[in-house]
């Protein structure tokens, strides 16, 4: 395949680092073997629950996509190995290499360089039901010095895989929301790489809400110094639902910089969130700062929240480099200190999710979206706080 | 006119060899217009006073009871004793992530009052109670007490005890940690809250200088989880030339 060629010469040339906590990437379907469920990125999913996706069959049916862009932004289309041959990360796993396999092309949305958004690019995917099998593969592509918001927005419901490529050009800024509003009994795995340019900014937003189950891997390398990404997520889940956000910081080139914050609540019986954080640091990655941090607030008896950090260390010229995982009933302190105002316990409760969230939701600095937010929220905490016993 | 009266109080908490009683039987009656200091030495039981009274799960009351007007309010949760109108001034406010001063205050406010302050007046009055305690009008966006100083820790308590403005205040060591022109701005705080005459006051305090900036009208004297002593003004200038040392001993002794 010439594409195997081309993704050789856009490689970084990094040298090799053997471990479990991220296979190889490759596009190639046989460098990914079907996985048996213990291997160390599959342990914590359900793969039953994944409604066969593994096994690839073929489905030219598409989620229906709703577009709003502002001037002198294209949605266009690229061929599998146009999109295969951009300098980003190939799939570092099976559902990712399906996705790009069975697409039949990425949609790519192209953001010119120097380009200065004067609203959120807004792209809607609808599904129309739980049983349609839908693989997806997009390239978002932001060129040098632009600076752009985009707002991904997942509704209604489907079998999604999909492999996101973000290429974000040197100098640039961009904000990538991507919210999971599905359906209870939707199922996306999606994989999103994303490299950072030399002096870009970056913070890409999930928001997890609904669906049967989710499961995200974000993978971000940097093609030059001076990149600086925060990912920042919040989740919440619900009675029998699955929420599995990965992230993999691929520290490649020095001075670059990441910042990991993901908050979760859950409530109900076999609620159950993932949350794994990968970060690497490379011997020519000196002088990186990068801090992770995943926060757990669980609600009721019955759920479960697995929070794994990881931060493998290649040079001894660091910055800074920390991690941080709590996961935690209500703090009776907090109740205790709103409660001797007056305020009673459910509102109590209520103030205290919200305030929770809120430290993440409020960075998006897009209105309409994060009123949104607190209202799914609100309406999630609805179900349960009020029967809550101390 | 209202009246709070502590009825021979008894409290413990849980520890690890099992339940410890701190407050050994406090009888103490407060009535509005009144206020009250209280002084003790370290580990004494004051703080364990005020927790009580206002309904702090981590204290257990094993006998007695506290009246507020007749009720018996240890049968209350602790928002309704709040609503009641107890308020507490905690030695050690508590942080609050994400949750604005600004919201929290008008929650609060509109608990307390059962309904929503009016909007128009409301901003005006919180900026003013926070200006009033020196604390920047920005407060209002910060979570609440989070990266506060000390200091400012116990001037958002008093800017609360003026919005809220409750019937009976408890404030746990309100002057700890300030320095001289924060003490003088948390003593205005409090004496405009109780030169509205009907208002009581119970004043835990370590040092006899606040004091100086507060006149009470009775002092006592706290020390092995009960009133050791009652007096007026002049007891603090016993304490404050004595010590406890002479009360620690006697109840030692017991
Ligand atoms: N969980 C606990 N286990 C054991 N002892 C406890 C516990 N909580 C409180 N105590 C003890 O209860 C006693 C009273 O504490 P309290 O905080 O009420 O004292 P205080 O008079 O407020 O002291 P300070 O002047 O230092 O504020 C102390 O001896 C303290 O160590
Ligand atoms: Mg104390």
């Amino acid at each position: 395949m010439t594409a195997t060629v081309e993704n050789v010469a856009n490689a970084l040339e990094l040298e090799h680092v053997e471990s479990h906590l991220h296979p190889e990437p490759s596009y190639d379907l046989a460098a990914h073997p079907v996985p048996s469920g213990l291997e160390e990125i599959w342990r914590f999913t359900p793969l039953k629950r994944l409604r066969g996706l593994f096994d690839g069959a073929a489905s030219d049916a598409h989620l229906s996509w709703e577009n709003d862009l502002p001037e002198g932004v294209t949605l266009g289309e690229l061929s599998t190995e146009e999109a295969k041959a951009l300098s980003v990360s190939a799939p570092f796993d099976r559902l990712g290499a399906l996705a790009v396999a069975n697409a039949g092309g990425a949609v790519l949305l192209d953001i010119p360089a120097n380009a200065e958004l004067d609203r959120p690019v807004r792209l809607t995917m609808r599904g129309d039901a739980a049983d349609t099998l839908v693989w997806g593969h997009v390239v978002i592509r932001v060129g040098a010095h632009a600076k752009a918001t985009v707002l991904v927005d997942h509704v209604g419901s489907a079998t999604y895989d999909a492999f996101t490529q973000v290429v974000v050009g040197d100098g640039a800024k961009l904000d990538l929301v991507s919210l999971n509003d599905w359906e209870d009994d939707a199922v996306h795995a999606e994989q999103i790489n994303l490299r950072a340019g030399r002096d870009s900014e970056v913070r890409v937003f999930e928001f997890s809400l609904g669906g049967d189950l989710v499961r995200t891997s974000l993978n971000v390398d940097y093609a030059g110094p001076g990149g600086s990404v925060d990912l920042l997520g919040v989740y919440f889940a619900d009675a029998g639902q699955h929420i599995e956000h990965r992230q993999f910081v691929d520290h490649t080139a020095p001075k670059t910089r990441s910042n990991v914050e993901y908050k979760g609540a859950l409530q109900g019986q076999d609620a159950h969130t993932v949350w794994i954080g990968n970060v690497l640091i490379r011997k020519v990655a000196e002088g990186i700062e990068t801090f992770e941090q995943n926060d757990n607030l669980v609600l009721t008896d019955g759920a479960k929240a697995d929070s794994v950090p990881n931060l493998e260390i290649e040079t001894g010229d660091i910055a800074g480099a920390g991690h941080a995982s709590t996961t935690g009933r209500f703090d009776d302190q907090h109740l205790f200190y709103l409660q001797s105002r007056g305020i009673e316990e459910t509102e109590a409760r209520r103030l205290v999710v919200h305030g929770f969230f809120n430290d993440i939701i409020r960075r998006i600095g897009v209105e309409d979206l994060q009123e949104r937010l607190i209202s799914a929220i609100e309406d999630e905490l609805a179900t349960v706080v009020g029967r809550l016993e101390s | 006119m209202s009246t709070l009266e502590i009825k021979n109080l008894h409290v413990s908490v849980e520890t690890d060899d099992g339940a410890k009683e701190i407050l050994r039987g406090v009888d103490l009656t407060i009535k509005s217009g009144e206020v009250h200091a209280i002084m003790g030495p370290n580990g004494s039981g004051k703080s364990t006073l005020a927790y009580s009274i206002a309904g702090h799960p981590k204290y257990t009351v094993t006998d007695g009871e506290v009246l507020l007007d007749g009720e018996n309010i240890l049968e209350l949760t602790v928002d309704e004793r709040a609503r009641a109108g107890l308020f507490l001034a905690m030695q050690y406010p508590v942080e609050v992530p994400g949750v604005s001063v600004a919201n929290f205050l008008r929650t609060a406010k509109t608990a307390i009052d059962g309904e929503a302050p009016k909007l128009r007046t409301w901003v005006k009055d919180v900026n003013s109670a926070l200006e009033r305690v020196t604390l920047d009008p920005t407060f209002a966006q910060r979570s609440v007490n989070e990266g506060f100083s000390g200091g400012e820790k116990k001037r958002h308590e008093i800017a609360q005890l003026e919005l809220l403005n409750p019937k009976f205040a408890v404030l746990d060591e309100t002057d700890s940690g300030l320095d001289i022109d924060a003490l003088r701005v948390v003593s205005e705080g409090v004496n405009r809250y109780t030169s509205q005459g009907d208002r009581g006051l119970l004043l835990i305090t370590h040092y006899t200088r606040i004091l100086q900036y507060i006149q009470p009208d009775y002092v006592h004297v706290f020390v092995a989880g009960k009133l050791a002593e009652s007096g007026g003004r002049e007891l603090a200038e016993q304490l404050e030339s004595e010590g406890y040392d002479k009360y620690v001993k006697a109840a030692a002794a017991l």
